[in-house]
C-alpha cells in the first residue's frame, strides 16, 4: 500500500463520490417509482390509470357507509363534484365519520372501485387532513369556518 | 400572581440571555478574564429564571388554574396528576418552554463542568448558547406566551388530546428535546472554535461527551415515540416514515456520524473541517425539525399550532443560526490545519466510510421529507412520499454500513490489514451464519432476505462482543491474564461494544417484524375462536369500563397458548370526557418470540360482532430493547474516566487512560 498522498486523496474522493452517487441514484429511482400522488375524486377521474397507486382524499358521503358481514367496509368519497366508491377491509380510524374528511390510499380497480389498503382520518376532532382541506377549498366547498386545528 | 411571576421570570431570562451572548464574547475578544467569566454566572442565572418560569406553569397545570388560557385549553381537573404535569408540554407554548428549559440546562451544565476548558473557548461557547436562548425566548414571549390569561375563565378545561394521555408520551418529549437541544451545545462549541480558528484534539475531547449525551437522549426519545406509535395508534407498526419521525431521525443520523468523526479528531487530529461541519449540521437539523414540527407545515399529532407568524419566526431563527454558522465556517475552515495522514485501509478510513454512509442516509431522508413540501410550494402536484421511498433509499445505504460495522473497530489507526481484521472476526462470522441457517430452517416459507437479515443482526452482536475480547487477547494469552486485561480496558471500549450490540438487536427486531409478521382482520362475534401464531384467541364480548376521565368499551379476548390461559387482552374503544373524543387502546401480550397484538374496531349493532385486527409481531420488542441497549452503551462510555470532567488529577488520569486505550488501538 505505498500510495502517494495524492493517490490517497484520490482514493477517498473516489469512494466519497461513489457512495454519494449511489445515494443520489437511489433517491432518483425511488422518486420515479415510490411516490404516491394525491387526488380528489374529480381529479382522479381525469388523471388516474387503473392499477396505479394513489391517495384519494375528500369527504365521506353522508349515508354511504356500508359494512359487509365479512368485515369489509364500503363508502363513497366525494368532493361534491365527483365521487368515487371505496372498499376497505380493516379497522377504520377512530375519527372516521360520515360527512368528514378522509384520505384513502390504494389502487383503482377495473370496475371503478377504489380498493384501499389504508384509510387515514385525523388526529383530533377538528382536524381535517390538510390535503383534503386544501383541495376542498380550491373546489369552493369548504364549509368549516377555519380549521380550528387546535390551540 | 404566580402566573405573572412566571411571565416576568421569562422576561428576565431573555435579558440575562442577551447579556450572556454579548459580554463574554466581547471579553474573549479583548482577552479580559473578568468579562469572560461573566458567562458562567449568566448561564446559571438564565437557568434559574427559565426554571422558575417552568415551575410556575407547572403549578398552574397542577392546581388547574383555568384563568390561564393554556391550562383551560389543554387540561381538565379530572385528569390524573401525571398527565396534568405532562400536559405542561403537551401543547405548543409549553413544549417550547420545555425546549428553552433544556437549552438553559445544557448552558448551565457547560458553565459548571467546563472548569477545565480554556476560558476564551468557554466564554465563546456560552455566548453562542446565550444567542440561541435569546432567539427562542423572544420567540416564546412574542408569539407563544404560555402565561396568557383568559378574561372570563371557564369552569373546567378542554382536556388533553386523548392520544397524548399516555405514560410513554408523557416522557417522550423531555427525552427527545434533551437530544435535540443537547446538540445545541455541540453547535456552540463548533461556533466558538470557528471564532477562535482553532480545532485540536482537546476540542474534540470536550465535544465528544456532549455529543454522546445528546445522542443518548435522542436515541431514547425516538424509541419512546416509536413505542408509543406502536401501541397507541393501533396500526401494529413501529415506524411510519412520517415527516415528524423523520425530523427526529435526521439529527440522529448526523449526530451518530459526528460521534464517530469526533473520535478521529481526538485520536488522530484529522477530519477537523468535516467534524466542525457535522457539529453545525446536527443542530441545524434539530432546528429544521423544530421548524417542521412547530410551524404547522406538516399536519400531525405534533402540529399543535397552525399559526403562520410562528412559522416565519422559527424560519428566521433557522436562517440566522444555520446561515451564520455556515458563513463562519466558510471564512474559517480553510485556516484549520489538517493533521494525521492515514492509509485507505485504516480505522480512520472506516470511520470516513461510516460518515459518508450515515450522512448520505440523512440526506436521503431529508430529501424525501422536504420534497413533497417543496413541490407543493412551487405549485406542483400533491404527492406523498411514504415507506416505499425510504425503504428503497435508506435500506441500501444502511446495509453496507452495518456489514462493515464490526470490522471498523478491529482496524488499526493509520494503516491496517483488512484481511487480518476479518480473520479476527471469524467466530462472529460463523455465529452469524449459523443463526441465519437456523432462521432459514425454522421459517423457510418467509422471504429469503430474512435469514440474511438475522445473520446480519447476529454478525453485529457477535462482532461487538468480539472487539473487547480481542483487545484483551483472549485466545492468545492465558485465560486469567486475558480476563484481567479485559477488566482493565477503558470503559469507552465497553460502551462502544454495548452500543454496537444494541444496533444488532434493533436489526434483529426490524427483520423479525418485517419478514414474519402475521396479520388477520376479521369480524368476531362473542364466543368466536381464532388461531393466530399458535395461540387460541376467544372473543368474550365487550364490557363497559370507567376511568377517571374516560369511558371504555372494552373487549375481552382470552388467549390460550400451550394448553393454558396466558392472558386476557382488553383492547378498547375509549371515549374521553368531557371532550367526547374517541381513541383506541390495543391489547398486547408479549410472548418470548414476539407480541400478540389485538386492536378492536367498531361493532355491527345487529350481530354484536366487532372488527378485530390481530397481529403477531415476532421479535418486535428487540427494536426498543436495542435502543435501550444503545442508550446504556452511551452511558457506559460517558462514564469513562477520560470524559469525567473536573476529575482530580486530570492530566495524569487522562494520560493513563490514553495509554491503555492506545495499547492496542
Amino acid at each position: 500500500m505505498a500510495l502517494s498522498r495524492k493517490q490517497k486523496r484520490g482514493a477517498f474522493i473516489a469512494t466519497g463520490i461513489a457512495i454519494l452517487g449511489v445515494a443520489v441514484g437511489l433517491v432518483l429511482f425511488a422518486m420515479s417509482d415510490a411516490i404516491v400522488f394525491f387526488y380528489t375524486p374529480s381529479e382522479a377521474a381525469e388523471k388516474v390509470e387503473q392499477g396505479k397507486r394513489f391517495r384519494l382524499g375528500g369527504l365521506v358521503a353522508e349515508g354511504s357507509v356500508k359494512r359487509h358481514p365479512d368485515g369489509r367496509i364500503e363508502f363513497v368519497v366525494t368532493d361534491t363534484i365527483a365521487s368515487m366508491p371505496v372498499i376497505y377491509s380493516g379497522i377504520l380510524p377512530d375519527l372516521f365519520r360520515e360527512g368528514q374528511g378522509v384520505v384513502a390510499e390504494g389502487v383503482l380497480e377495473r370496475d371503478g372501485l377504489f380498493k384501499a389498503d389504508s384509510v387515514l382520518a385525523k388526529h383530533d376532532e377538528n382536524y381535517m387532513p390538510r390535503d383534503v382541506a386544501d383541495a376542498l377549498k380550491e373546489k369552493g366547498v369548504w364549509q368549516h369556518n377555519e380549521p380550528a386545528a387546535s390551540q | 400572581m404566580i402566573i405573572e411571576a412566571g411571565h416576568f421570570a421569562l422576561v428576565l431570562a431573555l435579558i440575562t440571555a442577551g447579556y450572556q451572548s454579548v459580554v463574554p464574547l466581547y471579553g474573549a475578544h479583548r482577552g479580559d478574564a473578568r468579562l469572560m467569566s461573566v458567562g458562567r454566572t449568566a448561564a446559571l442565572a438564565q437557568l434559574f429564571f427559565v426554571g422558575a418560569a417552568f415551575l410556575c406553569l407547572t403549578y398552574a397545570f397542577v392546581v388547574s388554574d383555568f384563568t390561564v388560557k393554556l391550562v383551560a385549553a389543554n387540561s381538565h381537573s379530572a385528569k390524573p396528576l401525571l398527565y396534568k404535569i405532562s400536559g405542561v408540554w403537551a401543547n405548543h407554548e409549553g413544549s417550547m418552554l420545555l425546549w428553552i428549559l433544556i437549552l438553559a440546562l445544557f448552558g448551565a451544565a457547560i458553565a459548571v463542568t467546563g472548569r477545565n476548558l480554556p476560558l476564551p473557548l468557554r466564554a465563546r461557547t456560552l455566548a453562542v448558547q446565550g444567542m440561541i436562548g435569546v432567539a427562542f425566548l423572544a420567540f416564546i414571549l412574542f408569539t407563544s406566551n404560555p402565561f396568557e390569561r383568559l378574561p372570563s375563565p371557564p369552569v373546567n378545561g378542554n382536556g388533553i388530546n386523548p392520544l397524548l394521555q399516555d405514560p410513554a408520551l408523557a416522557f417522550h418529549p423531555p427525552f427527545l428535546y434533551a437530544g435535540y437541544v443537547g446538540l445545541s451545545s455541540v453547535f456552540s462549541f463548533a461556533a466558538a472554535a470557528l471564532i477562535e480558528g482553532k480545532v485540536d484534539a482537546a476540542w474534540a475531547r470536550w465535544v465528544r461527551p456532549w455529543t454522546l449525551a445528546a445522542w443518548m437522549f435522542l436515541t431514547l426519545g425516538i424509541a419512546m415515540g416509536s413505542w408509543w406509535a406502536y401501541y397507541e395508534l393501533g396500526w401494529g407498526g413501529w415506524w411510519f416514515w412520517d415527516p415528524v419521525e423523520n425530523a427526529s431521525l435526521i439529527p440522529w443520523l448526523v449526530a451518530t456520524a459526528l460521534l464517530h468523526s469526533a473520535i478521529v479528531v481526538e485520536k488522530r487530529d484529522a477530519l477537523k473541517v468535516w467534524t466542525i461541519l457535522l457539529s453545525v449540521l446536527a443542530f441545524s437539523m434539530s432546528l429544521l425539525g423544530t421548524f417542521l414540527v412547530r410551524s404547522g407545515v406538516l399536519t400531525s399529532v405534533h402540529a399543535f399550532a397552525v399559526d403562520p407568524e410562528r412559522g416565519v419566526f422559527i424560519l428566521l431563527i433557522l436562517c440566522f443560526f444555520i446561515g451564520g454558522a455556515l458563513t463562519l465556517f466558510m471564512l474559517r475552515a480553510p485556516q484549520l490545519r489538517q493533521g494525521g495522514l492515514f492509509a485507505p485501509i485504516s480505522r480512520e478510513s472506516a470511520l470516513v466510510v461510516n460518515n459518508l454512509l450515515l450522512s448520505s442516509a440523512a440526506a436521503a431522508v431529508l430529501t424525501g421529507t422536504l420534497y413533497p413540501l417543496a413541490l407543493e410550494v412551487i405549485g406542483g402536484a400533491k404527492i406523498s412520499v411514504g415507506p416505499p421511498f425510504f425503504n428503497l433509499t435508506f435500506g441500501p445505504l444502511m446495509v453496507p454500513l452495518l456489514l462493515l460495522l464490526p470490522i471498523g473497530p478491529m482496524l488499526a489507526w493509520k494503516r491496517a490489514d483488512a484481511w487480518a481484521a476479518v480473520q479476527r472476526l471469524w467466530v462472529a462470522a460463523i455465529i452469524a451464519l449459523i443463526a441465519g441457517g437456523i432462521a432459514f430452517g425454522l421459517k423457510s416459507n418467509g422471504p429469503l432476505l430474512a435469514p440474511l437479515g438475522i445473520a446480519l443482526g447476529m454478525w453485529l452482536i457477535a462482532g461487538a462482543i468480539a472487539e473487547p475480547l480481542y483487545r484483551a487477547r483472549f485466545g492468545e494469552v492465558p485465560m486469567a491474564i486475558a480476563f484481567r486485561r479485559l477488566l482493565g480496558l477503558p470503559r469507552s471500549t465497553f460502551g462502544t461494544a454495548i452500543a454496537h450490540a444494541g444496533v444488532g438487536l434493533v436489526v434483529l427486531g426490524i427483520v423479525g417484524v418485517s419478514a414474519w409478521r402475521q396479520e388477520q382482520v376479521l369480524v368476531m362475534t362473542p364466543g368466536q375462536v381464532v388461531n393466530v401464531a399458535g395461540a387460541t384467541i376467544t372473543f368474550g364480548g365487550v364490557v363497559p369500563v370507567k376511568g377517571p376521565n374516560w369511558q371504555d368499551e372494552q373487549g375481552r379476548f382470552q388467549v390460550v397458548s400451550g394448553g393454558r390461559e396466558v392472558a386476557v387482552l382488553t383492547p378498547a374503544k375509549r371515549t374521553m370526557q368531557p371532550s367526547g373524543q374517541t381513541t383506541s387502546e390495543v391489547g398486547i401480550h408479549p410472548f418470548w418470540t414476539g407480541d400478540l397484538y389485538i386492536a378492536m374496531g367498531d361493532g355491527d349493532r345487529a350481530s354484536g360482532g366487532r372488527v378485530v385486527r390481530i397481529y403477531y409481531n415476532p421479535l418486535v420488542a428487540l427494536i426498543w430493547l436495542g435502543a435501550l441497549v444503545m442508550f446504556i452503551g452511551g452511558a457506559v462510555s460517558l462514564s469513562d474516566r477520560r470524559f469525567r470532567v473536573g476529575a482530580p488529577n486530570r492530566s495524569a488520569t487522562r494520560k493513563a487512560g490514553r495509554q491503555t486505550a492506545g495499547a492496542r488501538a
